[in-house]
């Protein structure tokens, strides 16, 4: 089989498991580039951190953080937290990713909430090339992001229609996607304990420091319970 | 802030970002413990459950609307999920289900 006619088929297999991030990053995109705009950054740096830092709430604080005093180390530090529960998007990726060849790079660079939930969740329908349909979940979702924060960048000023409460998409694909997620597990340990981890850490430490707490928590439990709860998945 | 140093701090935060995906696979390129291969399984689901409470962070029980309409909105996503069993629609009734409620209700 062709090389072209094996990625056209993993693209055309890989865009309907994307179509609530194209609403959702669409929308958020330009929320984005309209909160950019509202600093006075134009389209040019919304879009330009789109494409290089491709994570989202890290580049909503990015675009404030721009506007105060410099302190290169701060913003570093500061990024690092926010974006530090992708270390257990690595660690659940480690073998679906490898051996992948250059598509393993631009997997790793792009695993943002949303590929790594698709891919991590989906079975790559038969036929499907694995690491073409894994490219082209991650490309779409990252071409979506961009063209909504250039878009909110550009023409933000210029959107009137109502559309409160649509950032709730991504909540839906969450939603399903843990669904997904429990139906496929044999047991629900794991589910439970990050549930249970992250409430507790959110009442804790509140909603803008509860990330960390609650990584830790989890790795501690899961450390902990490992034992009964390979046992289990394994019964 | 100058232009100069604007473009040094984006450079950072992209550094910092491709540091917390890239360390994993750096660190486990040549052997991967069996307690890491063990994380790698069970992790998931914990990480799932931590992100549908990471959306749901803002929402305050004790005052405003409650909770109400992303309560509402989330059953809307699981019976309609239960029933039919079609990611898209899911997702569509249940965003559909909390505008209508935070737009006209709540």
């Amino acid at each position: 089989m062709p090389s072209s006619h094996g990625a056209r088929k993993a693209l055309k297999a890989a865009f309907p498991h994307t179509v609530p991030i194209l609403t959702g990053f669409l929308f958020l995109g330009m929320t984005y580039g309209i909160y950019a705009r509202s600093l006075d950054f134009g389209f040019l740096y919304p879009t330009l951190m789109a494409v290089t830092v491709f994570a989202g709430s890290a580049e909503f604080a990015l675009a404030g953080m721009l506007t105060g005093p410099f302190d290169p180390l701060g913003a570093f530090l500061m990024i690092l937290m926010i974006n530090a529960r992708h270390l257990f998007y690595g660690i659940s990726m480690l073998d679906k990713y490898r051996n992948l060849g250059w598509k393993t790079l631009y997997l790793i660079f792009g695993l943002c909430d949303e590929s790594f939930s698709v891919n991590c969740v989906t079975s790559v329908p038969e036929g499907v090339d694995r690491g073409w349909f894994y490219f082209f979940v991650t490309l779409l979702n990252q071409l979506y992001w961009i063209s909504g924060a250039a878009l909110g960048g550009l023409f933000g000023s210029l959107l009137h229609f109502n559309t409160k409460g649509l950032d709730f998409v991504m909540t839906a694909m969450f939603v399903v996607i843990f669904m997904n997620q429990w139906r496929k597990d044999r047991s629900h340990d794991s589910a439970v304990l990050g549930l249970a981890a992250s409430v507790l850490c959110l009442m804790l430490f509140g909603p803008d420091r509860f990330i960390l707490p609650s990584m830790a928590l989890i790795l501690l439990g899961l450390t902990l319970l490992r034992r009964p709860i390979e046992g289990r998945a394994a019964a | 802030m100058t232009v100069r140093q604007q473009i040094l701090t984006i450079a950072l935060a992209a550094l910092a970002t491709q540091i917390t995906r890239f360390l994993p696979f750096l660190a486990f390129r040549k052997s991967m413990p069996r307690f890491v291969l063990y994380l790698g399984r069970v992790l998931p689901s914990a990480v799932f459950s931590l992100l549908v409470v990471y959306c749901l962070k803002e929402v305050d029980p004790l005052s405003g609307s409650r909770g109400l309409p992303e309560a509402l909105g989330i059953l809307t996503v699981a019976l309609l999920h239960r029933w039919k069993g079609q990611m898209l629609l899911s997702i569509a009734g249940g965003t559909l289900c909390y505008m209508l409620l935070v737009q006209g209700v709540f």
